[in-house]
């Protein structure tokens, strides 16, 4: 059987939306078990679909994410977990081969139609990656720098957003008296505190980590993860991870991803503890993958 | 640093502490409804009990969740699991208070046997023992632990004189049979208390010294 992707309303239609035929999907995967009833959703992703040229890499994904929790996606590599999370702020819009079909609606509004502003997305949507990005500048110009492209140059208010972000970060106490020396030399945990004081500055919506210790040794990874179990409720964090520990560690609810499909969503406690798929037992017992 | 999953085994501990809490009052309270042949606390032993069971089952359900979570390692480790087994020993003195409760109530429909020495004695020194397994437990005493292993034979001691003790009622005069084996039950149940006792003591020591001092004299 093949399915035939509908044109989604102006507003909400995909920038490079294409009608398709793609193959049988397993439609929202396995998370029939999951009740987000108790939960407000702050992201939600609606039959979306991803091609890398001929090659489709999302099938029909659909994904509640629920506000001020931590969601981590695993699976193995080239299950489309990062492809997903860089399809939030809309990273993947660089590569030219890719196309997508389907909606995301954060905090209820597309953010995948023509008319949406990216870098407005952006600034609403939060993300740290693999590698520590610092700016080449002082730690308190990284910190504002989101602030600053919004033209904010009044000092107390940015003086107060660096301290805000910074002690969110855990990061204040260590560089509190040397905000104007240069990031880049800070260590590579604390650049990635750094990068996440940075990220939460303006706010966001929905704070992206695209593994962000995969680079660090264990004890900055032990810190950043204490981190993110401390931003929940201030921020909704959506972590991919390859590390199934760590995702067993930090997140609130974990979505299993395999081939490009959501295969199950559900608590963290119950995918570890008594996944309802096969494939996931199999996962995240280490068994395959 | 500080880790939020010290916070989850702090919790886990407090509801180890209030499941031995309710294990002590429970053998208390069935040992003053068999002395005070009180039937109504003897029936309210049985209807605590249920509290216990649940919290049994609660912590366990914490400690498989921090095992899939947390991974923990070392002394977080042995905690975790020493907490699973810790649990069950609590809730089998709150069984064995049940049986004794029970006992109670049996033995409350007939005159007196005899005066109860050995029993309450006996009571005194398994509760004794759970008590001072817990404080080691709490204040990470291995030796206090140590020490409670060792008075496991005293209680033994107690329970084989009471066995002689009984046994020569019965064969001095059959209709004392019933009360005399009802005694025999509540002093074999106490012995089960104080070996529960003398688990939690060892499963403590393995918690601070990862030392396993299980059977060692056989």
């Amino acid at each position: 059987m093949t399915t035939l992707m509908e044109e989604k309303p102006a507003s909400a239609t995909p920038t490079h939306a294409v009608s398709v035929a793609v193959a049988p999907a397993v439609t929202g995967g396995s998370a029939g078990g999951l009740s987000l009833a108790n939960e407000e959703t702050v992201l939600e992703v609606d039959q979306f679909n991803l091609w890398y040229g001929a090659k489709q890499a999302l099938f029909d994904v659909n994904l509640k994410f629920p506000r001020g929790k931590v969601t981590a996606l695993i699976g193995p590599s080239g299950c489309g977990k990062s492809t997903l999370i860089r399809s939030i702020n809309r990273l993947n819009d660089l590569i030219d081969s890719v196309r997508y079909s389907g909606d995301m609606r954060l905090n209820g509004a597309s953010i995948l139609g023509r008319n949406v502003d990216v870098i407005e997305l952006r600034k609403r949507t939060g993300m740290v990656f693999q590698k520590t990005n610092p700016f080449p500048m002082s730690i308190y110009e990284n910190v504002i720098y989101p602030l600053r492209i919004d033209g904010e140059n009044r000092k107390s208010v940015l003086d107060e957003i660096v301290e805000r972000s910074l002690r969110r970060a855990a990061l204040w106490d260590e560089v509190k008296d040397r905000l104007h020396e240069s990031a880049l030399q800070m260590s590579g945990g604390q650049q990635q505190r750094l990068c996440i004081a940075r990220a939460i500055s303006a706010e966001p919506e929905v704070l992206l980590m695209d593994e962000p210790c995969s680079a660090l040794d264990p004890i900055a990874t032990a810190k950043i993860e204490e981190l993110i179990y401390q931003l929940k409720g201030l921020y909704s964090v959506i972590i991919v991870t390859h590390n199934m520990q760590q995702a067993a560690r930090v997140s609130d609810y974990t979505a299993f991803f395999y081939l490009g499909r959501l295969i199950e969503y559900d608590t963290t406690e119950k995918i570890f503890t008594n996944p309802g798929n096969k494939q996931t037992e199999d996962y995240v017992t280490g068994r395959f993958g | 640093m500080e880790r939020h999953f010290d916070q989850e085994l702090e919790d886990l501990k407090q509801e180890l502490l209030r499941m031995a809490g309710l294990a002590e009052q429970g053998v208390a309270q069935a040992l003053k409804a068999l002395i005070q042949r009180d039937d109504a606390l003897a029936r309210q032993v049985t209807a605590d009990d249920a509290v216990l069971d649940k919290l049994e089952m609660d912590v366990d359900d914490r400690v498989i969740k921090l095992l899939a979570l947390r991974q923990p390692t070392a002394k977080d480790l042995r905690f975790i699991t020493m907490a699973m087994k810790i649990s069950g020993e609590l809730e089998r003195i709150g069984d064995q208070a049940v049986s004794i409760a029970k006992r109670a109530l049996a033995l409350s429909q007939e005159p007196s046997l005899k005066p109860l020495v050995d029993i309450p004695q006996m009571a005194e020194h398994a509760q004794g023992m759970i008590r001072d397994a817990l404080d080691a437990f709490v204040y990470a005493k291995p030796d206090l632990a140590r020490a409670v292993v060792t008075r496991d034979a005293r209680v033994d001691a107690l329970n084989d004189q009471l066995h002689r003790e009984l046994t020569s009622f019965m064969i001095e005069d059959p209709r004392t049979i019933t009360r005399a084996l009802n005694l025999m039950t509540v002093a074999r149940k106490l012995e089960r208390v104080a070996d529960h006792a003398t688990n939690i003591a060892e499963e403590v020591v393995y918690l601070y010294e990862a030392r396993d001092i299980r059977h060692q004299n056989q």
